[in-house]
């Protein structure tokens, strides 16, 4: 679904991404692990077009995305969950939801998608017009998933779901990508720094380090890698 | 109440008034007498300054702990109540409904009740109104600070008296071309400044809104340079003749109708689309660029919006006053402009139609007060922001309504 060949992206001189090339099939939860600064943001930053990778390309079913605008990209249907959630704060959380669904015309999709939505997490149907910055961390976080499924995307991106969120209401988020996953075989490109829980719902991961990709297996077999466990999941 | 005569507050209250007797005592107390070479010492100033500073701040701190009450008291209800049934008044249809028929009624009847002078305040208010809504969607809506805004009423403004003096070109004919004109230079200045934000967007805008104003006082061909353009037609209808007092009465009504058409496209406007697009770019441009808005488009169209407004105010203005030149296009209008929004609460089209009538004609019926008049206005604003910070009507979007979050404390 997703081929990324060899990109190279760069913030001014620094070079951030130095080749990374890896791939999506569809249907699958891909992971992509690493430290702080390994370069897993700048990857999902260089798909959707927001930084620019300078050399390599990015295929999305076959379709060269690596010169299109970001809105181009989004259309196609690949849509983000910005780090640190982003959501808009002083828009309702209906509000929210609508602007998820910004490109799309179809008034009665977006109706079915938004009951769908509120179906995965009840709590944003309670708090539909309350304004998002009010909302606690875990339903900020639910909030933007929402938001993204709203523009009904066929990969959806993943930055660090698990972010700032107590463990329970993670577990709780971790179950519901796994949901999203198995019965609207979205497939989901989950970028994370909690190794464990993130191989534990994918099916196969890549493994990150200064700009590069060391490692990449399916998920279990990563999980029972030696360098894996002493690296990233601190065992 | 009081607490506020406490040895505590009488302490504040005394440095206070010394305080304001320090800083006014060289122009309050001290008076230089050129013509006999001799310093008169005013000494009953400073006591009258002393005691008025020593009251005064008695006063300005309860109105300070009557806006924000300690939380954890009995007041903290009854100053959320009181909001509340302020903006429930706002909201409720029947008297909505009221308010407008009375202002509709003032608005036909007002200049068959009060003086041509009077009439002519008024247009220059509501020239103010659609100046205020215009760049509303540009700092209000859209989140750009704008500081160069009083450039597309220039060029509004210079469109019409140029294109009437050098082509003969009616009012009519002027008022598109001079907002089209308007929206061009909005998307030229839009444009190099799409990848800047707040400070440095203020600035920059700020640098557009003096090229405008300096190549038209310098390039003398073209503008006629510091001396202006005069005797530029008021609009007409075409076959009928009309005195001043009658064509001042017409501009008037004109300015009604444009103010009314601003206030409906701009209230569509923030409902549309678009309009969501510009205040979400507003919240977050990162999330928004992931919903697939496109932020260049969307600014644009900001800018190009907002400008159209100010090239209609442009027009309307240089037909009202039929003499144009640079200085009336100077920083401080934009200033003013900016207040207008700021004061009237961003993104708010009630208050920013408000408050642009109080900031216009405030100064006016201020004359009685002659050399005081800005300093009774500054202290106007001062205290304005100080006690609604929000400006005068917050957008209804970002009030709070605390029956619908008990509900949900009820249903988790």
């Amino acid at each position: 679904m997703l081929k990324i060949r060899n990109i190279r992206t760069y913030y001014g001189n620094i070079q951030a991404l130095k080749g990374i090339t890896l791939d999506i099939a569809e249907g699958e939860i891909i992971t992509l692990i690493g430290a702080n600064g390994a370069g897993k943001s700048t990857t999902l930053m260089s798909i959707c077009g927001v930084a620019r990778p300078r050399y390599g390309e990015i295929f999305f079913r076959g379709t060269p995305i690596h010169e299109m605008s970001t809105e181009k990209i989004v259309a196609l249907g690949i849509c983000q969950v910005p780090e640190g959630r982003r959501i808009f704060p002083n828009l309702t959380v209906m509000e929210n939801l609508e602007m998820g669904a910004f490109l799309r015309r179809d008034g009665h999709g977006i109706k079915n998608d938004l009951d769908h939505v509120f179906d995965l997490f009840p709590i944003l149907a309670q708090r539909r017009s309350q304004a998002g910055g009010t909302l606690s961390g875990g339903e900020q976080q639910m909030l933007a998933i929402s938001r993204a499924l709203m523009a009904r995307p066929k990969l959806l991106l993943l930055d660090e779901p698990s972010l700032g969120l107590a463990p329970l209401i993670i577990q709780q988020i971790f179950e519901i990508i796994k949901k999203i996953n198995a019965e609207s075989k979205t497939t989901i490109f989950l970028v994370e720094q909690n190794a464990n829980l993130a191989l534990k719902v994918a099916h196969r991961g890549y493994v990150m380090e200064n700009g590069l990709i060391t490692m990449s297996d399916s998920a279990i077999n990563l999980l029972g890698n030696e360098e894996v466990k002493k690296a990233y999941l601190g065992l | 109440m009081w607490k506020f005569f406490s040895l505590d507050e009488i302490k504040k209250s005394l440095l206070m008034a010394l305080w304001f007797i320090f800083l006014t005592f060289p122009i309050m107390v001290i008076r230089v007498n050129p013509i006999y070479n001799v310093v008169e010492w005013r000494w009953q100033n400073m006591a009258l300054v002393g005691a008025g500073a020593f009251f005064l701040s008695f006063l300005w701190r309860y109105f300070l702990e009557y806006k924000n009450p300690a939380p954890s008291k009995p007041a903290d209800d009854a100053a959320v109540s009181r909001s509340g049934r302020f903006s429930e008044l706002l909201r409720s249809s029947g008297t909505r409904r009221l308010a407008i028929g009375a202002a509709v009624i003032l608005a036909l009847a007002f200049p068959y009740l009060f003086s041509s002078y009077q009439v002519n305040i008024m247009t220059t208010a509501l020239i103010y109104v659609v100046l205020g809504l215009g760049l509303n969607i540009v700092v209000g809506l859209a989140g750009l600070l704008d500081l160069g805004y009083v450039a597309f009423y220039a060029v509004g403004a210079y469109s019409y008296a140029l294109l009437n003096l050098h082509f003969g070109l009616s009012f009519w004919i002027c008022l598109p071309i001079g907002a089209a004109l308007a929206a061009l230079f909005g998307i030229l200045l839009g444009f190099p400044v799409l990848r800047l934000r707040g400070d440095y967007l203020a600035i920059v805008t700020l640098g557009f809104g003096e090229i405008i104003r300096l190549v038209l006082e310098n390039w003398n061909d073209f503008s006629k340079g510091p001396s202006g353009i005069a005797g530029i037609p008021r609009p007409g209808i075409p076959g009928i003749e009309m005195s001043l007092n009658a064509s001042s009465v017409f501009l008037y009504f004109l300015m009604i109708a444009l103010a009314l058409f601003t206030i409906m496209v701009v209230s569509r406007l923030r409902n549309s689309r678009i309009g969501r697009a510009w205040i979400a770019l507003r919240e977050d441009e990162i999330a928004c660029q992931a919903m697939g808005v496109d932020k260049t488009k969307t600014k644009l169209t900001a800018f190009a919006l907002g400008a159209t407004w100010a090239g209609m105010g442009g027009v309307m203005f240089a037909a009202k006053t039929t003499f144009i030149n640079p200085a009336s296009f100077t920083f401080l209008e934009s200033a003013i402009i900016l207040s207008i929004v700021v004061l009237g609460g961003m993104g708010s089209i009630i208050g920013v139609i408000a408050s642009a009538f109080i900031l216009i004609l405030l100064p006016e019926y201020l004359r009685a007060f002659s050399e005081y008049r800005m300093l009774i206005f500054g202290a106007v604003l001062v205290i304005m922001m100080v006690f609604r910070p929000q400006g005068l009507i917050s957008n209804v979007r970002q009030t709070y309504r605390f029956k619908g979050l008990q509900e949900n404390k009820e249903g988790d």
